[in-house]
């Protein structure tokens, strides 16, 4: 019932996946002319094998966005490694728009890398752009990440979100209904995961700091839920919250000073924002029903939220010191609207929508609150918790696939879509961090 | 908590022991019942509360009736609904007595939710149905300090299954002794 996606597997070169990722990729759809690239495997100078293909990672992270398809290796007439070795001929012969060479340099018993990589237009015979990088073999998937965001950001104009980090919940089934829970992190792609936090009680609701370098979010582990901030690279954590009843929902401010959360202790769910420094609690809703899911406007003035004041969950927005009736509803053409916040462009709201009551999949769509246009993203039938990449190129959510929970990416026009199949428990509750240094 | 199977037993023991108890003489504290079931046996020496209402020897079948009630501790809801089924009133009454009669009884009262919706709005539906059993608890002589409300909303499946039967065990309030 939960697995009506149309697959449409656009794949005409087989690529490998990254056998160490735990999560790996998987393109459920691509689109119908995706721009034409070679990437050829870069040369290795020097001792030794190296344990990543850096070129390999430059086309995955091309490819399950959607906009590219590389040229398999097999049908490569050349594999040039440096401009002087570039025949812009056989490339066009091929009909590849954009060619990209690279060599890694590794010093025999040395740890560091320098990894050159040159990047050609083929049709204008123009390089585009190149550079020596620095770092560990340990890093040569960042390395590689690194070249596919400029690469992506040549050709698109938007800046490449490779190198950025997903955070999300897995829960696995111990017995009966006693389960295991851990919070992860891992790249975007879903390699390199690693668990910041485990427990036997529900982790819910991570949620990034606007630097990156923390997270927020809600561990039962009392017996009750709590939330708690923790510090990425240390691990070092405490409790922000201790209120009777819901703690939940903490969401950071795009300035980094306050966090917004959902507290029922006066009887319903409501907003409260919360001065990490002053610990000053501000109570921005009040309302006997539920009002839940807050999400801050990029300007920081305002808070998007779900309540179910009449009858069925819909969107509203209210600017920060307005009284709490002051409330503008965003949502009025669906049974149930949820879990919403805006692309970077502050018109286009991303949420979960139940179209009818007769109906019964939640989908991820985008409303254009000026036009009040609906673009419904995804065909499955449980899909929920929407997060953008940092670039607004695409929209991870958790889904379920074959009885499990899953993540799976959409771009926002709906075109592209991954899936990152998880390889025990279930997935659920991404949360895409913003830009990384 | 994933530990209701163990209060399920608990209860059940409980029961027991009240049952076995009651042969001889009948007590209204159940927590005394554990250490003294070894008197059903060798007489009833240290019965000391005989209940007035079983003075006979004999349960009525109004107090087995409490006790069949008080060994249902899962309430089940409709999709989308938050007050409690019409069907279990009178098993949440008999609930709602026993912690009257026993004031230092502590229950803690469980919400779930199944997982159509958000996660956060089904943590915030747990709450709610976990609030109108405490209420009807309260309008029916517990008091506000007995009971502790904790939702779970879909994190705690009872049946981690996407299908209508796994939904309807999920919607859920347990009543969990503490």
């Amino acid at each position: 019932m939960n697995t009506r996606t149309s697959i449409c597997i656009f794949l005409l070169s087989f690529l490998s996946l990254s056998a160490k990722a735990e999560l790996s990729i998987q393109i459920t759809q691509g689109i119908d002319n995706p721009i034409p690239i070679a990437v050829v495997p870069f040369a290795l100078e020097g001792a030794g094998v190296l344990s990543e293909d850096v070129a390999g990672i430059v086309i995955n992270d091309l490819e399950q966005v959607g906009e590219f398809l590389s040229l398999s290796r097999s049908n490569m007439l050349s594999m040039p490694s440096e401009e002087r070795e570039v025949f812009y001929r056989d490339w066009r012969i091929l009909a590849q728009d954009y060619l990209l060479v690279g060599k890694i340099n590794r010093a025999s018993g040395s740890q560091l890398v320098q990894v050159q990589y040159e990047f050609f237009d083929v049709n204008r015979e123009l390089k585009l752009a190149g550079e020596i990088l620095t770092g560990s073999v340990a890093q040569l998937r960042d390395i590689g990440h690194a070249i596919a965001n400029v690469v992506f950001e040549e050709v698109t104009g938007i800046p490449g979100a490779f190198t950025s980090q997903i955070l999300y919940v897995v829960s696995e089934q111990v017995q009966g209904d006693e389960y295991n829970f851990r919070l992860e992190k891992a790249d975007y792609d879903g390699a390199r995961a690693q668990a910041l936090l485990e427990s036997r009680e529900p982790i819910m609701s991570p949620s990034w700091s606007p630097n990156g370098q923390d997270v927020a979010y809600v561990s039962f582990e009392t017996d009750l839920p709590r939330i708690y901030i923790q510090n990425i690279a240390t691990g070092q954590r405490r409790q922000i919250t201790n209120y009777p009843n819901i703690n939940s929902s903490p969401v950071w401010s795009p300035d980094a000073t306050k966090l917004a959360m959902v507290l029922s202790k006066d009887g319903s769910p409501d907003i409260y924002v919360q001065d990490l420094n002053t610990n000053q609690l501000m109570r921005v809703t009040d309302h006997p029903a539920i009002d839940t899911e807050p999400s801050w406007s990029s300007d920081g003035r305002s808070i998007v939220f779900m309540s179910d004041r009449t009858g069925q969950p819909q969107i509203y927005q209210i600017e920060l010191g307005a009284p709490s009736y002051n409330v503008e509803r965003l949502t009025y053409d669906c049974f149930q609207c949820m879990k919403a916040r805006f692309l970077p462009d502050g018109v286009n709201l991303v949420h979960v929508r139940r179209e009818a009551r007769q109906n019964p999949n939640y989908q991820i769509a985008i409303l254009n609150i000026e036009t009040l246009r609906v673009i419904t993203l995804t065909n499955t039938s449980l899909d929920e918790s929407p997060s953008v990449a940092p670039n607004g190129s695409m929209i991870m959510y958790a889904t379920k696939f074959n009885g499990r929970g899953v993540l799976d990416a959409v771009s926002i026009d709906g075109r592209v879509k991954f899936r990152l199949p998880s390889s025990q428990g279930d997935v659920r509750e991404p949360a895409w961090s913003p830009f990384l240094n | 908590m994933g530990n209701q199977y163990n209060q399920f037993l608990k209860i059940s023991l409980l029961v027991i022991s009240v049952v076995t108890l009651a042969a001889c003489s009948s007590t209204s504290e159940p927590e005394e019942v554990i250490e003294d079931n070894q008197a059903a046996s060798s007489s009833s020496s240290n019965s000391a509360s005989p209940s007035a209402s079983s003075g006979s020897g004999q349960l009525t079948q109004e107090e087995i009736r409490a006790q069949n009630a008080l060994r249902e501790t899962v309430f089940y809801f409709d999709f989308d609904v938050a007050e409690f089924k019409p069907a279990d009133r009178d098993t949440l009454t008999y609930h709602a007595r026993d912690l009257a009669a026993n004031p230092g009884k502590r229950v803690r009262l469980e919400g779930h939710a199944d997982e159509r919706g958000t996660r956060e709005y089904n943590l915030a539906l747990g709450e709610r149905r976990a609030n109108g059993v405490m209420n009807y608890f309260i309008v029916n002589g517990a008091s506000r300090s007995q009971i502790e409300v904790v939702s779970y909303g879909e994190e705690q499946p009872a049946q981690n299954s996407s299908s209508e039967q796994a939904y309807t065990q999920n919607r859920r309030v347990e009543v969990v002794n503490r």
